[in-house]
């Protein structure tokens, strides 16, 4: 999957070779490469990178794509993914950025993908051996908004000193009578480091728990990557009296009908006027095309989200 | 009324306990500058050490080796720690140091803002000490954190307000129960009242005064108030240039100095 | 049988040296020998200056003498507390010796009656039997009981006093240094007073004061110590 040596894409036309292949220079690939297995080596734990400046701006992903961009290779199925879906700006572009410069096929189908980035969401679809799934990072640190000094923070780590991230929790009852904390719930891997699983829905959480797949998480501004490989055990941070929680919904989705999706609510009108749908666009879609149908199938929302997959494919 | 009669203590059995903190030959040059020289003393359980002097007498530095925070150029600080015994503090790895820092210690800062959280609510910094000792039940914890609110004397209905939301008074008794819940074996103070205005700082002294003598909590308090240092202190240490230059029973220290410098310091005090 | 001093006072100097004065040298007495058994009075007596109040520290530890010693019968044994150090010279105060001074130190927002009995719970009386105890003692001694929840700072120099004395008197200290308990008390109150102090002899107290007041004087001591006869060479 990684590719070893640079090769121009072969159906450029040679003018137009401009970039290395998958547009980062070779020794980048490398740096990056080696920070990767050290993560994996070291589940959870936050390996420094020497992020580069990205055509893209920090913030919109440039950690994942930098890692994307050192282990893609020609033979690989890209898929990306903003919030679950497919077909958003960001996703849109960042495909067709590898496409151009990677020479990869794309798709939108989660079963076909050997790459997946995502932009805070793990697919519906359960991730298989050999599947590798990359993460964009804002904020690798998950004790930074509790102790501001990286000093002290790399302490806790080294020491696995973690009482100060149950203050979060603690706050969050305090003040809702619950954890209400929803993205960006903090884990423990392995039971060693704590981790941010950048800001996914805890209802994704459950989902890294000894999962089949390489989950890699880059943060392009902050310089950090951190990996869980496959079956880590995953857990999310709770307290006695207050288990750990996925978020549910009383409502199934309204095009789908799925009942055990991620929803996103969809303001329809001024008056008030809602639907749930899945976040997670290609697992709605297929769900859809197998027959499923909520209580709102055939709205014009699915149409215009199977419009652009039509156009895209 | 009168009787001799009462029930035996358990002051009388600290007497053959080992020390709880001995201080050797503690040295601390900052470049060519010397902080503090040559310091050895020792403490008891139960025990509350005052450290008086001017600015720039050591005393700060002196504090700083002592609680950890500042290795010194040379000199042993040994602390009798409920997980390794009596050890000399910087022999012990920094993980070590750290656990036993917040298992057996407490330190109040003169500046609640160094002391405390202050983006986490006054019952999530109370909790905290809780939570890094590994307690992981947020129903005992939040019992706890009233507990010791109330101790202190703070509005309860207040405990999720944030720190800046209190005054300077609220926030230093937040910061005392922070450093109270985890029943510490030492508390270091640093100036504890050396913001406040004189009225909420006799409050707070009466309030330390209390707690101390009710948990049997050995303290070492930096100050350069001799009010504060005649309340709440058995035994004073008076540093200049330092050298600790006079030690000895906090009164007699006070009513009966013999070193030039404690004299000057005394009879600086102006009387009300 | 000879019974062991309570206080035994032996050789004591004490000269004050005011270094920030030209290291003036003050000396107050020398040589100074006393012994207090169980039951005595010791009254001392001497003109004011002659160092009467000094004496009284030194024996309290609150002040240090140049030479010489002051053993304080603690727990059966005699302990100098002048080298005694400062945790012991704190016990032997906490369980053993106690002081009424002259005035109150005060300190702010304690209620009288928890000043009252602080020396019963630091010597772990329970808190119940700790108030009835002081109730008893602040009702001899006619404070009014408006007066018990209310910090002492505001009261007159005789209500003060008396406050004093509820906390010196409340548990039965086996010595007991009394730095003029009477000086700002009515006729009536000084009565109280003398049969509180009496009171405490009976029961084997050793006792040192200064009284001024020639009828209390009288009525407590067992015998009259002049300090004037150890005045230290000017």
């Amino acid at each position: 999957m990684i590719a070893t040596e640079a090769h121009a894409r072969p159906n450029a036309a040679p003018d137009e070779r401009y970039y290395t292949y998958a547009y980062l220079d070779e020794q980048t690939k490398r740096m990056i490469r080696r920070a990767i297995l050290k993560a994996l080596a070291i589940p959870g734990y936050q390996v420094p990178f020497g992020s580069r400046e990205m055509p893209v701006p920090y913030g919109w992903g440039t950690g994942g794509i930098q890692l994307t961009a050192a282990i893609i290779g020609p033979e690989d199925v890209y898929k990306c993914i903003d919030q679950g879906a497919d077909d958003t700006t960001n996703a849109v572009s960042i495909r067709r950025f590898f496409a151009t410069v990677a020479d990869v096929a794309t798709t939108e189908d989660t079963s076909e993908a050997t790459i997946i980035q995502s932009r805070h969401r793990i697919p519906e679809q359960p991730l298989a051996d050999g599947q590798i799934m990359v993460f964009q990072v804002p904020q690798p640190e998950p004790l930074r908004g509790l102790e501001p000094r990286e000093t002290e923070t790399r302490a806790m780590h080294a020491y696995a000193e973690y009482g100060l991230q149950y203050v979060s929790l603690y706050e969050n009852i305090s003040a809702y009578g619950r954890i209400a904390a929803t993205a960006g719930y903090p884990v423990m891997i392995d039971e060693r480091y704590l981790m941010s699983p950048s800001p996914i829905p805890k209802f994704d959480n459950p989902k890294m728990h000894m999962n089949p797949a390489i989950l890699l998480f880059g943060a392009g501004r902050e310089k950090r990557i951190y990996a869980v490989p496959p079956f880590t055990r995953v857990r999310s941070l709770d307290f006695e009296d207050y288990p750990f929680e996925t978020q549910s919904w009383d409502e199934v989705c309204a095009l789908c009908g799925a009942n055990d999706s991620y929803l996103d609510e969809v303001v329809l009108d001024d008056q008030g006027q809602h639907m749930f749908v899945c976040s997670d666009s290609h697992y709605c879609a297929d769900r859809r095309a197998k027959g499923h149908a909520g209580p709102m199938a055939g709205h014009a929302l699915a149409h215009i989200e199977t419009e652009i997959a039509v156009e895209e494919a | 009324m009168t009787d001799i009669l009462e029930r035996p203590t358990s002051v009388t059995a600290t007497d053959q306990a080992a020390p709880l903190l001995r201080v050797s030959n503690l040295t601390k040059y900052y470049g060519h500058v010397a902080g503090c020289l040559d310091i050895s003393f020792e403490m008891r359980p139960g025990e509350v050490l005052g450290i008086v002097g001017e600015s720039g007498s050591g005393k700060s530095t002196l504090l700083n080796c002592i609680s950890g925070k500042l290795a010194p150029t040379s000199g042993s600080i040994a602390f009798n720690s409920r997980r390794h015994g009596l050890v000399d503090i910087y022999d012990l790895s920094e993980p070590d140091r750290r656990r036993m820092q917040r298992e057996d210690w407490g330190f109040v800062h003169q500046n609640p803002r160094d002391g405390l959280r202050m983006r986490v609510s006054g019952g999530a910094n109370v909790a905290e000490p809780l939570m890094n000792l590994g307690r992981r039940h947020y129903g005992d914890m939040r019992q706890a954190t009233m507990d010791w609110l109330s101790r202190v004397e703070l509005d309860l209905g207040r405990v999720d307000d944030k720190p800046r939301n209190f005054s300077g008074g609220m926030q230093q008794r937040i910061q005392i129960a922070r450093n109270l819940i985890h029943n510490p074996r030492l508390v270091f103070m640093d100036e504890p009242t050396g913001g406040l205005d004189v009225s909420v700082q006799a409050r707070l002294l009466d309030l330390l005064r209390e707690l101390v003598r009710d948990l049997g909590l050995a303290a070492i308090i930096v100050t350069h108030d001799m009010a504060v240092a005649r309340l709440m202190a058995d035994r004073l240490m008076v540093m200049k240039g330092g050298h600790v230059v006079e030690t000895g029973l906090a009164d007699q220290v006070l009513d009966d100095p013999q070193h030039p410098y404690t004299q000057l310091l005394v009879s600086s005090v102006l009387q009300i | 049988m000879t019974q062991e001093p309570a206080i035994r006072v032996d050789d004591l100097s004490k000269i004050f040296t005011l270094h920030n004065q030209g290291a003036t040298s003050i000396g107050v007495f020398e040589s100074l020998k006393l012994e207090v058994k169980p039951g005595e009075c010791v009254v001392l007596a001497g003109e004011s200056g002659v160092g009467k109040s000094t004496l009284m520290r030194t024996i309290y530890g609150n002040y240090l003498p140049s030479s010489g010693g002051v053993f304080v019968l603690h727990d059966g044994v005699p302990v100098d507390i002048t080298k005694a150090p400062p945790h012991q010279v704190l016990e032997i105060r906490r369980r053993t010796l106690g002081y009424v001074s002259q005035f109150l130190r005060v300190i702010p927002r304690v209620s009288t009656l928890d000043l009252v009995i602080e020396p019963l719970l630091e010597n772990g009386v329970a808190l119940e039997e700790a108030r009835e105890r002081a109730v008893t003692l602040l009702q001899a001694l006619r404070l009014p009981e408006a007066h018990w929840d209310l910090p002492p700072s505001t009261f007159s120099g005789g209500e003060q006093q008396r406050v004093n004395i509820a906390r010196s008197f409340i548990r039965g200290y086996p010595v007991l240094l009394l730095d003029e308990p009477t000086a700002s008390l009515d006729a009536a109150n000084r009565a109280i007073v003398v049969d509180l102090i009496n009171a405490a002899l009976a029961k084997g107290a050793a006792m040192v004061g200064i009284f001024h007041d020639h009828d209390v004087r009288d009525a407590v001591a067992t015998r009259l110590f002049n300090v004037s006869e150890y005045k230290a060479a000017a």
